[in-house]
């Protein structure tokens, strides 16, 4: 899996209030949620700038706070390709691997990378380039574990595979 | 093994388990509410899953947007309504039974001391204070949850909080957690067990436990715990609806990280905007004038907590410029509260007292802040736009404090009022 972008940097502690303020959870449609994308961050006009593949690029602890799933969702619907983080929170973390949503965690690409800057990612070697700066980042690889969810394409699929293979 | 691990390890078939290690657990509760349920239900219905694993475990408790602040609220409730109607879920809690879904599950006895517990909700960390491993997880691993009852988690760290001495005036339970959040910041227990102990731990009631367990999610941790002792019988004796089993840290647990807090040194605590970890002794706070006290919520919506505020309140008027918003956190704490004369107490300051609902605590109605205004709330999160526009202000606070404020108009202690705890 590669991905490639333009890099939208945020700071610290950017929280699902942030990136889906709850205003707009009365609605489950990933294109409605899409548009308010980051609402109430540092960059309230994200979502209309946005690119699709485009890379959100933030510093500790991204996605904290609530453990609405709109949030990840969101983000995707609005045609982020990746995020790196120096560290997520563990219900984002989740969440993002549950419905497909590339993330890395990796603290010298969340320092190197700059606004805008050009990125290329490879999801299997963990490897971040800084296209721009001509740089490359090794990003921590996932576990085995979490891999096999990620090939499966979801938890969901996941969990298909394994209820068909029981004949439930 | 430290009780997180004995828990875990007992869900998962295991002997032992150690920090790092990936386990699949079998789920005691499975919990989801109007917001993140529907969601789930998708999912379930898209792999074509037809039967929730077990319909006694599966817990559905819509009290985000309800009683529906609107349409598309109201179909959001109708979606959970008819999964619960469909699968013939014994506890799906309606508008009229329901409570906010952490202080609900405890009091009816649905979380109980051993359990492993997963809730679509950042706060289902509040029942590590019955001595149950319980965790915020989304939609999906909800989805996951209903049809199989398992879950995979990572083993987490623990990490050991000790309490001791006495409380000062007006210092709270939510006070500890705030000092505490203040001092180790929002992510000072990132993907860790936070256990928090000690004589002060002790000898707090079931109520403030629950208050301090519930604002583990606040400094980042997978879940926060208490091992259960005589306080924790008392309250599960007479309402669990299970058998139930009570684990204990060995001796020679494994922490990564062990603080102590001597809590005579603690004042009550405010977190100022827009962090939980921006926390100013009330000495310090200054002058803040504000437009809206809220009193309710998962983390103080108490009967306890109610019974603080009231102690203030009594006799005494809410500032004319400020709006004064008390909710119950449950039916039960709801009715238990006009029986007692609290009710009264809020409606003759000049409050008004509102049916069970998250409603304002996360910005969705029955109190939304509008530009500039500020708030002061005993609620868990005041991240910037939660309880209304993204220039509103959240400062979180304990109930005596949020009730002194309503009356001050401005950030303050009941001290002020002349008020003394043991009235
Ligand atoms: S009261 Fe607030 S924090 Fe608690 S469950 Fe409701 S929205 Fe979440």
């Amino acid at each position: 899996m590669k991905m490639r972008g333009k890099a939208w940097k945020f700071g610290d502690d950017v929280n699902t209030d942030e990136i889906i303020p709850a205003r707009y959870l009365n609605t489950t449609d990933p294109e409605e949620l899409a548009k308010h994308c980051m609402e109430d961050s540092e960059k309230p006009d994200f979502a209309s700038k946005v690119r699709p593949g485009d890379l959100i690029v933030a510093g500790k602890n991204f996605g904290c706070g609530s453990s609405r799933e709109h949030a990840p969702i969101s983000i995707k619907a609005a045609g982020v390709s990746c995020v790196i983080a120096k560290s997520f929170a563990r219900i984002f973390f989740r969440n993002a691997i549950n419905i497909g949503l590339p993330i890395l965690e990796c603290p010298e690409a969340a320092e190197g990378i700059e606004e805008g800057d050009e990125v290329e990612v490879d999801l299997e070697k963990g490897e971040i380039r800084n296209l721009t700066k001509g740089e490359v980042y090794k990003a921590r690889p996932f576990p085995d574990f979490m891999m096999g969810i990620i090939r499966a394409g979801g938890l969901m699929n996941y969990i298909a595979q394994t209820l068909k293979g029981e004949g439930r | 093994m430290t009780i997180t691990e004995k828990i875990l390890a007992a869900h998962a078939g295991l002997d032992e388990v150690e920090p790092g290690q990936f386990i699949k657990a079998k789920v005691d509760v499975a919990l989801g509410n109007d917001i993140t349920a529907p969601l789930a239900i998708e999912q379930f219905r898209k792999i074509g899953a037809q039967k929730v694993f077990d319909p006694e475990r599966v817990i559905l408790v819509p009290d985000h947007y309800t009683p529906n602040k609107d349409i598309r609220s109201a179909e959001l409730a109708k979606t959970v309504r008819e999964f619960a109607k469909e699968q013939g879920l014994k506890y799906y809690f309606e508008v009229g039974r329901m409570g906010i879904e952490h202080a609900l599950l405890p009091e009816e006895g649905l979380v109980v001391p051993g359990d492993v517990v997963i809730g679509a909700d950042s706060h289902t960390c509040t029942y590590g204070a019955l001595g149950a491993f319980a965790t915020g997880v989304g939609s999906t691993d909800l989805a996951a949850a209903m049809i199989t009852g398992e879950i995979w988690f990572k083993v987490p760290e623990s990490m050991k909080l000790i309490y001791y001495g006495e409380m000062g005036r007006w210092v709270t339970a939510k006070d500890l957690i705030l000092y505490t959040i203040g001092d180790i910041g929002v992510d000072g227990a990132l993907y860790r067990a936070m256990e928090f102990t000690g004589e002060t731990i002790r000898r707090l009631s079931m109520d403030g436990r629950l208050t301090i367990c519930n604002m583990a999610i606040e400094a980042g941790a997978k879940s926060g715990i208490i091992e259960p002792d005589e306080v924790t019988i008392r309250y599960v004796e007479g309402r669990a609806k299970r058998p139930y089993k009570l684990y204990r840290s060995d001796p020679d647990a494994r922490y990564v990280e062990v603080r102590e807090y001597d809590v005579s040194k603690i004042e009550p605590q405010v977190a100022f905007p827009f962090k939980p970890e921006n926390t100013k002794p009330i000495s310090e706070v200054g002058e803040i004038p504000i437009d809206q006290v809220v009193i309710g919520s998962c983390t103080n919506g108490r009967l306890e907590d109610l019974r603080l505020a009231a102690k203030v309140l009594r006799g005494r008027k809410v500032h004319p410029y400020v709006r004064l918003i008390v909710i119950p956190a449950t039916q039960r704490i709801y009715l238990e509260a006009l029986r007692e004369g609290l009710i009264e107490v809020f409606i003759e300051a000049g409050g008004v007292v509102s049916t069970p609902t998250c409603g304002p605590c996360l910005g969705g109605h029955m109190g939304v802040l509008a530009a500039g205004e500020r708030a002061v709330s005993t609620t868990n999160r005041n991240f910037r736009g939660r309880m209304g526009h993204p220039e509103s202000e959240v400062y979180l606070a304990n109930p005596a404090i949020a009730a002194a404020s309503a009356v001050l108009g401005r950030i303050g202690s009941p001290d002020e009022l002349g008020v003394s705890p043991d009235d």
